[in-house]
């Protein structure tokens, strides 16, 4: 008996004493890798495990799951991973709706939750939660840097997003910095796919600019359209309808549009390269920012991992708030609520070897902080 | 509001029903002759601008594009017929909505298993490109009048087909009396295949058509679909009369509720509700339309069987 | 000679015993998420029950029933977020986090709106039918995704879940123990309708509706109850389902749901009194299986589904149970 007591105690100790990053870690991650929106998840996930392998780090084991974009089939996954698989972290959502769906129910459980993509409004200020660290941005954040470019050059633009509340976070962020009159704003219909009514109005508005956020095939469809209508009044838009994963279905229709990211492959440091290089090789593909963004997310719980043990929540949150890690942004930290301080770009789509991707041309924000860290009351 | 903006959103209107016409008009025609309801018709449009995008990256051509998604989705849908769907023509509406939703999520997979997560690219042909001028002083996008053309020149074959052919002759009987044929010692079951893939080439034609103004991904047929039955319910399930009124009809109102709408309610309401109010009216608008049609004529507009 | 006790009544007896006792055992073997794996099985066929009021006693094809499931579930969702924000409803009512209250609220909700949009949908039938159904439960849900009151396509968070007298909810055995209770109940009114004189005149409704009214009775009345007292019990399972994952969202009004409980219903064995509860069982965890071994899984669930409704008519039950016996 004695003895058995005695190991054990050895043991406790040498788990104490150990590194911190000896001790087997789970890690959780739900998005979506089936169905139209299958694009964006699978950027995230190939770009996480990439990061995860190259660490060499063999302790940490990944779960990994489809949500199909259904917010009741990730509520389910989330609460199997946290009641049966005991996962210590969790990340991989890339829709707001989603995020909605799980974080709150994740982080109330004690899970630490780390978005890769989407930052609802609602979980930035109010209700913001130490267990809730959002790697990619607020969702405003991308709005608000195209309306600060749109002082520069124009004064009556034509705003338009989809009928939703990222759609409204949108506009609503584009007119917290832009100072000119509006020609028009419009919300268009949730997985609309043509927008002929609307390309007709703008023709008809007077405007000097458009600006738009349409995500995923929206965002193509109307890319297209306008092209081919040609209206020639100059679009800008946040970084998602001119990503990586969507800029070959927009084609040359694209070329010259502004839009606005916290990333581009030709970001001047060398973690980006150095990303860059190692995503190209492993998939033969460019990488999306939404793959930049879960690339950080690993990098980020790497480098918590190695000052604390997640056993020890308080330590780990800790060391997550430290932000210790080579982000391909450049600068990175987190501000009280947990969501990022950083750079925010203009981006133009241009063409290198036949090929669409987007070059930095300037910068809209330095060290930019979203508009609901105030009513967070986290230290 | 110019007149010159009230043409081109009637056009648009008049488009978008033209492209919904091609997709209720097979879907009316397997229900009128085979008593079939398909939700997997929807899959055949994604198949038709798959094939299409995929044709013209490799050919160049658009147009080579175009045959392949005529061919693609008539030898699916000759397929899918005759492996399953076949088995369903004397089953009650619930097995066959059943193994058709069942087909949707088969058709999704297994093209994103083929082609990948990503959207494809399809552009509009050089010879297509550019506007036209409008009476009024406003331009209209030739490729729109092109697919209003090609929707014109469908309801016409498809009239001149059911009316004046051998085959026009059969779907006639199959749709008054199923027996009667198999009497007359027509080959029934070649003969419902070839509905069914005259439906599906017609539904492979709208997507390869559409591929070049939106997104070819996966899952693009369902929005259409759900809009095709409202436009085969409002006109009459059977009739392809029908079915060219009500596409119309659905298109015209729904671009002219997102176009209207907000001027309307601008009127009444403080701008900042308008934008908001005028959207969420505007995406229920046709359903509100239907639900009215189909409150006083419970078999749609010009149903063909009573 | 009837015989007592057939296999249907041994099956469904299994059935029930089934699940009930796995959620007990994973809970005492502290496998939590198995008992919630059986409370969203409990909800969805007891979801798929309501339908089954219309659908298999009826012979109404509802295509648009996800709209009642998702009324239920933004009745629990709106009440929990009034209540959270400690703000009244409306007229200074105060909104409640009490189950039984929310139940009672989702229930007559659904009701309401059950009736216009059945008086209106059962002037038509067949495809007809089908498709108006779809047309409302479109309509609801558009509204649901544009309505930016509470929270639009983002849906709308439960941030601690509801109470109920006596019971620790947020535990998941006494949340289970209600739902289930909730499910025998809807069994026992499907049961209780189905054997009724109400039973049977729908039943003639739906053989020969002119006979019906050759006695006097008019079948529109009798098919627009049915419809009402099914969209009721959809949406309490609708209030309960947005308990369950503390969400309610309008993917609950969209017609793939309406696709899916139809599917539960068809994959039991439709018009059973048990054929949901097998349906629901079945699905989930194919949908829970299939999801842990390959992201290809709806296509393999595709395929099943294909198969079972050319090979295997009757689904689950007419495979165990045997035959539909009528009389």
């Amino acid at each position: 008996m004695k003895n058995v007591l005695a190991t054990g105690l050895i043991g406790l100790s040498l788990l104490v004493s150990g590194h911190a990053y000896a001790e087997p870690v789970k890690i959780g991650v739900i998005t979506t890798l089936s169905g139209g929106g299958a694009g964006l998840g699978i950027d995230m996930r190939d770009a996480f495990t990439l990061a995860i392998k190259q660490s060499g780090n063999k302790d940490i084991e990944l779960v990994i799951e489809d949500d199909a974009q259904k917010p009741e089939l990730a509520v389910q996954i989330a609460e199997k991973m946290i009641q049966s698989d005991k996962v210590d972290l969790m990340t991989g959502i890339i829709w707001s709706n989603l995020a909605m769906a799980v974080v709150p129910n994740a982080v109330a459980q004690d899970v630490i939750y780390l978005s890769p993509n989407a930052g609802p409004s609602a979980l930035a200020g109010a209700n913001c939660h130490p267990n809730y660290f959002n790697v990619a941005y607020q969702n405003d954040n991308f709005h608000e840097a195209m309306g600060q470019y749109a002082n520069q050059d124009y004064k009556n633009t034509f705003i338009l997003a989809p009928n939703y509340p990222a759609g409204k976070d949108s506009l609503t962020g584009f007119k917290r910095f832009y100072k000119g009159e509006l020609a028009g704003e419009v919300y268009t219909q949730v997985g609309q796919t043509d927008y002929a009514a609307e390309i007709a109005q703008i023709r008809a508005s007077g405007a000097d600019s458009v600006f738009f956020f349409l995500p995923g095939g929206m965002g193509i469809a109307f890319m297209k359209q306008y092209a081919q209508s040609g209206v020639d009044i100059p679009v800008m838009g946040p970084g998602f309808s001119f990503s990586q994963d969507v800029l070959p279905a927009v084609g040359d229709a694209a070329l010259g549009v502004k839009n606005s990211a916290t990333w581009a492959k030709d970001l001047d440091n060398e973690a980006s390269r150095e990303f860059v290089e190692a995503f190209q090789s492993e998939y033969n593909r460019l990488p999306s920012i939404y793959a930049a963004q879960s690339w950080d997310t690993a990098n980020l719980i790497l480098s918590a991992l190695s000052k604390a043990s997640v056993q020890d929540k308080e330590a780990f949150r800790a060391a997550l708030k430290e932000a210790d890690f080579d982000s391909v942004r450049g600068e990175f930290k987190f501000n009280t609520n947990n969501h990022p301080v950083q750079n925010v770009y203009i981006r133009e789509v241009v063409k290198e070897d036949d090929v669409l991707t987007n070059t930095i041309v300037g910068t809209a924000f330095e060290d930019h902080k979203d508009a609901y860290a105030e009513q967070c009351n986290m230290q | 509001m110019s007149t010159a903006l009230l043409i081109e959103q009637l056009l648009n209107g008049l488009q978008l029903g033209v492209m919904l016409f091609l997709m209720a008009a097979g879907l009316t025609l397997i229900f009128g002759v085979m008593g079939l309801i398909n939700l997997a018709h929807g899959s055949f449009y994604m198949a038709g601008a798959f094939a299409c995008a995929t044709v013209a990256a490799a050919t160049g051509s658009f147009w080579i594009g175009l045959i392949a998604s005529l061919i693609t989705a008539a030898a699916a849908g000759a397929i899918v017929e005759m492996a399953v769907i076949r088995r369903l023509y004397e089953r009650d509406h619930l097995d066959q909505v059943l193994a058709t939703f069942a087909l949707i999520l088969i058709f999704s997979e297994g093209t994103r298993w083929l082609f990948g997560s990503f959207p494809l690219y399809l552009d509009i042909p050089p010879l297509l490109q550019g506007a036209v001028p409008l009476p009024g002083g406003g331009q209209y996008q030739l490729y729109r009048l092109a697919i209003i053309g090609v929707g014109i020149v469908v309801a016409i074959g498809l009239y001149l087909l059911i009316s004046r052919t051998r085959l026009g002759m059969r779907i006639r009987a199959g749709e008054s009396d199923r027996e009667m044929i198999a009497a007359l010692g027509v080959d029934i079951s070649t003969l419902y295949t070839v509905v069914f893939a005259l439906g599906a080439a017609l539904a492979g034609l709208a997507g390869a058509l559409v591929g070049a103004l939106q997104s070819v991904q996966v899952g693009m047929g369902e929005p259409v679909l759900i809009l095709a039955f409202v436009v085969i319910v409002i006109g009459g399930i059977g009739s392809i009369k029908g079915a060219l009124f009500g596409a119309v009809l659905v298109g015209v109102v729904d671009t002219m509720g997102r176009f209207l709408l907000p001027q309307a309610l601008m009127l009444v309401l403080p701008p900042s509700q308008t934008a908001l109010i005028s959207g969420a009216l505007a995406s229920m608008l046709i359903y509100i339309v239907m639900a009215l049609i189909l409150a006083f004529r419970p078999t749609g507009l010009f149903a063909a069987q009573p | 000679m009837r015989q007592i006790v057939t296999r249907e009544a041994i099956t469904n007896a299994g059935l029930a015993l089934l699940l009930l006792v796995v959620p007990l055992a994973a809970s005492v073997m502290d496998e939590p998420f198995y008992v919630t794996l059986a409370t969203r099985i409990t909800v969805l066929a007891l979801a798929a029950v309501g339908l089954n009021i219309a659908l298999g006693l009826g012979g109404l094809v509802s295509f648009g029933h996800a709209a009642f499931f998702g009324l239920g579930g933004y009745a629990a969702g709106i009440l929990a977020t009034h209540a959270f924000n400690a703000q009244p409803l409306f007229l200074g009512i105060q909104a409640t986090t009490s189950m039984p209250a929310i139940w009672l609220v989702a229930v007559v909700a659904c009701g309401l709106v059950a009736l216009p949009v059945g008086a209106i949908s059962l002037r038509t039938s067949g495809v007809y039918f089908i498709m108006i159904t779809l047309a409302f439960a479109q309509m609801i849900y558009y509204f649901a995704i544009s309505w930016p009151a509470y929270g639009g396509q983002d849906g709308l968070s439960i941030y601690v879940r509801n109470t109920f007298p006596g019971a620790n909810t947020a535990q998941p055995l006494p949340f289970f123990l209600i739902c289930y209770g909730l499910l025998l109940l809807g069994l026992a009114l499907f049961w209780a309708l189905g054997g009724s004189r109400f039973g049977a005149a729908l039943h003639t409704a739906r053989q020969n509706a002119t006979r019906l009214a050759a006695v006097g009775i008019a079948p529109f009345k009798i098919r627009l109850t049915a419809f009402a007292i099914s969209a009721m019990v959809t949406g309490l399972a609708g209030a309960l389902f947005a308990d369950l994952n503390r969400f309610a969202s309008p993917s609950m009004l969209s017609w793939h749901m309406s696709g899916e409980l139809i599917v539960l219903i068809i994959l039991g064995g439709k018009g059973r009194l048990f054929g949901p509860v097998a349906g629901a069982m079945l699905y989930v965890l194919f949908e829970y299986a299939l999801g842990g071994i390959t992201e290809r899984w709806q296509l393999f669930l595709g395929l099943i589904l294909l198969g079972v409704v050319l090979f295997a008519r009757g689904g689950l039950m007419g495979l165990v149970a045997g035959k539909e016996r009528y009389g």
